[in-house]
């Protein structure tokens, strides 16, 4: 496949519940290999469209493109086969089983066999630092060993498209410091991985391009040192007329804009 | 394995009974009590495994008791033929009631009410059409001799309900070490994280049921084979799908051993009560449900969650012997 299609293509997507509008004519491109985020205040409307990507949502219009096939509205589990997978922002572990079981049931989307996919879980387990707590259940583990059992699920399923949401929310900045190479080292290796986090300390050192929704439209997209100078970003998060204020005041809003 | 070396010796511990023993109050003791722990352990491969709480598995006990004795009766059929028929029709109604249910998207209490009133249906169904023989229901004609599966001695019986639990046994053991079972269980546990990881849970629950009613028919066409008779309140009524689980819940759901200890322990005390109390009708009853309860209170992971039991431990331990 070329490198200039984009590996995820949305267009136009919209989704509403009720009255409420959450995705406004989204369009967006993740190109293959690219480690990007989809940044923006609380309710702008990220989860909802990672569902709509991944299919846990149908939308009301639009269309979702992933290598090349149309995939609006197909099922999570059609497209985690064809790898594309996603994570949950609310860990979703299997709390009663450990975390090599956890794991292994990503693993077994590739694996039948109940060996190779316990090996493979002790694999993944290693590659996001869970290891020691391979025999533990998942119900033991605190919230960053749930953060990372839910990155280890998802990648035991060999993901081409890896979605994230917010993969380092509710962690200390040790946590988040150790998570980051992670989360690198994921995208590394390969896969094509989009992020949803408020943690801008992790957009602006790992994200190559940044989305920026809010109100469920997205108002701003380019490097993470554009976006968060772009005066409707910083609007967006601290409210209608501060980016006129501070270019009065000569201050240029930076980095910390959004934390 | 450690689960199948432990099902060999569970089999052959009780194989051996009615070699050393002809006494007839053990033997059909052993008998009821193997009957029991089918029930349960086809309950808990759909709602121990699955997480889908059945409230109406006679369904399948009835379907699986109809078929046996009709295709006997009326289709002329050996009966050793009738009992994988009687399976299939079951595994069939299984996938039927199992396909509606999941299609929408029925959890929790509203599957265990449509599996109810399913069962209530088929009952009332079954005591209205002239095949059934109506409320009368079917006698199937003695005609005793091991080709008929019409032992003899209750040591026949014994063994081909041996055969049939030592069959639920293996399947529960493929659940525990399986990709099936790993997906059944990943969808029991949280249905939206499995489908992230590709697993399709209408597909896996759709086939939990089958298997689960399967067994459930294999326990009814033993129930005909047995007592040469069913009728329709026998067959759907709502006490074989409280016995199945009961059983498993009581022994603890989702677990290899749990099912029989817990239609085992339910069997024992269910006799006992009978002949010590048998005298003030009812009170028997009253203990029995007041044993449940304590059961409930103080073991809510069942008979199989004390000591070494536990799912949890169960596989550390053993992981820890396939690695050393």
């Amino acid at each position: 496949m070329s490198t200039t299609q984009p590996l995820l293509n949305i267009q136009h997507l919209h989704k509403s519940f009720g009255g409420l509008k959450a995705v406004q004519d989204v369009s967006l491109q993740v190109p293959e290999g690219s480690l990007t985020a989809l940044i923006g205040p609380n309710g702008a409307g990220k989860t909802t469209l990672f569902a709509l990507m991944s299919g846990f949502l149908r939308p009301d219009s639009g269309r979702v493109q992933y290598a090349g096939q149309d995939i609006t509205g197909q099922s999570p589990e059609r497209n985690a086969r064809l790898g594309l997978t996603r994570t949950f922002q609310i860990v979703q572990p299997f709390a009663a089983q450990t975390v090599r079981e956890n794991i292994a049931v990503g693993a077994h989307l590739h694996l039948a066999s109940r060996r190779e996919a316990l090996a493979r879980a002790q694999q993944v387990a290693e590659q996001v630092g869970l290891s020691p707590q391979l025999d533990k259940l998942a119900s033991d583990l605190t919230v960053a060993g749930r953060k990372r059992l839910e990155m280890a699920r998802a990648l035991a399923t060999q993901p081409r498209l890896l979605l994230l949401d917010e993969v380092l929310a509710g962690l200390n900045p040790q946590e988040i410091a150790e998570m980051i190479p992670v989360v690198r080292a994921i995208a590394r290796s390969g896969v094509t991985v989009l992020m949803i986090e408020h943690v801008m300390q992790a957009v602006m050192s790992l994200a190559e391009q940044v989305w920026v929704l809010a109100q469920g439209r997205l108002i701003a997209q380019g490097t993470p040192a554009e976006v968060t100078s772009h005066p409707a970003v910083v609007e967006a998060y601290l409210g209608h007329g501060t980016a006129e204020r501070l270019r009065q005041r000569g201050a240029t809003p930076v980095q910390g804009a959004a934390a | 394995m450690k689960d199948l070396r432990n099902i060999l010796l569970f089999v052959l511990v009780v194989a051996s009974i009615p070699l050393w023993s002809d006494s007839g109050v053990l033997l059909n003791f052993v008998m009821t009590a193997l009957y029991a722990c089918l029930l349960a352990q086809a309950w808990n491969v759909l709602g121990g495994f699955g997480g889908q709480f059945s409230f109406g598995h006679a369904l399948f006990f009835g379907t699986g008791a109809y078929v046996q004795a009709i295709a006997q009766m009326q289709w002329g059929l050996n009966a050793w033929l009738a009992l994988p028929l009687g399976m299939a029709f079951a595994a069939a109604v299984g996938a039927f009631v199992g396909a509606l249910s999941f299609r929408y998207g029925l959890k929790g209490s509203y599957f265990a009410l449509v599996t109810l009133a399913f069962a209530e249906v088929f009952r009332i169904v079954a005591t209205s059409v002239p095949f059934t023989g109506a409320g009368v229901g079917l006698m199937l004609p003695l005609r005793e001799s091991a080709a008929n599966m019409q032992f003899g001695t209750r040591a026949g019986f014994v063994w081909l309900m041996l055969g049939l639990v030592t069959l639920a046994l293996g399947i529960t053991a493929w659940l525990r070490h399986s990709r099936f079972g790993a997906c059944l269980q990943a969808v029991r546990d949280n249905e939206d994280a499995a489908r992230a990881v590709g697993v399709d849970p209408f597909r896996v629950k759709l086939a939990a049921t089958v298997i689960s009613a399967a067994l459930m028919g294999a326990a009814g066409a033993f129930y005909v084979q047995v007592f040469q008779y069913i009728d329709p309140g026998i067959a759907y009524g709502p006490h074989t799908s409280v016995e199945a689980l009961v059983g498993a819940i009581v022994g603890g759901m989702g677990t290899l051993w749990g099912p029989v200890l817990g239609a085992l322990g339910l069997h024992i005390l269910a006799d006992l009560t009978r002949n010590l109390f048998g005298q003030l009708p009812g009170i028997n009853m009253v203990i029995y449900g007041s044993v449940l309860v304590l059961i409930v209170m103080f073991l809510p992971r069942g008979i199989a969650g004390l000591g070494v039991f536990t799912p949890g431990q169960w596989l550390r331990s053993e992981k820890k012997g396939e690695r050393s």
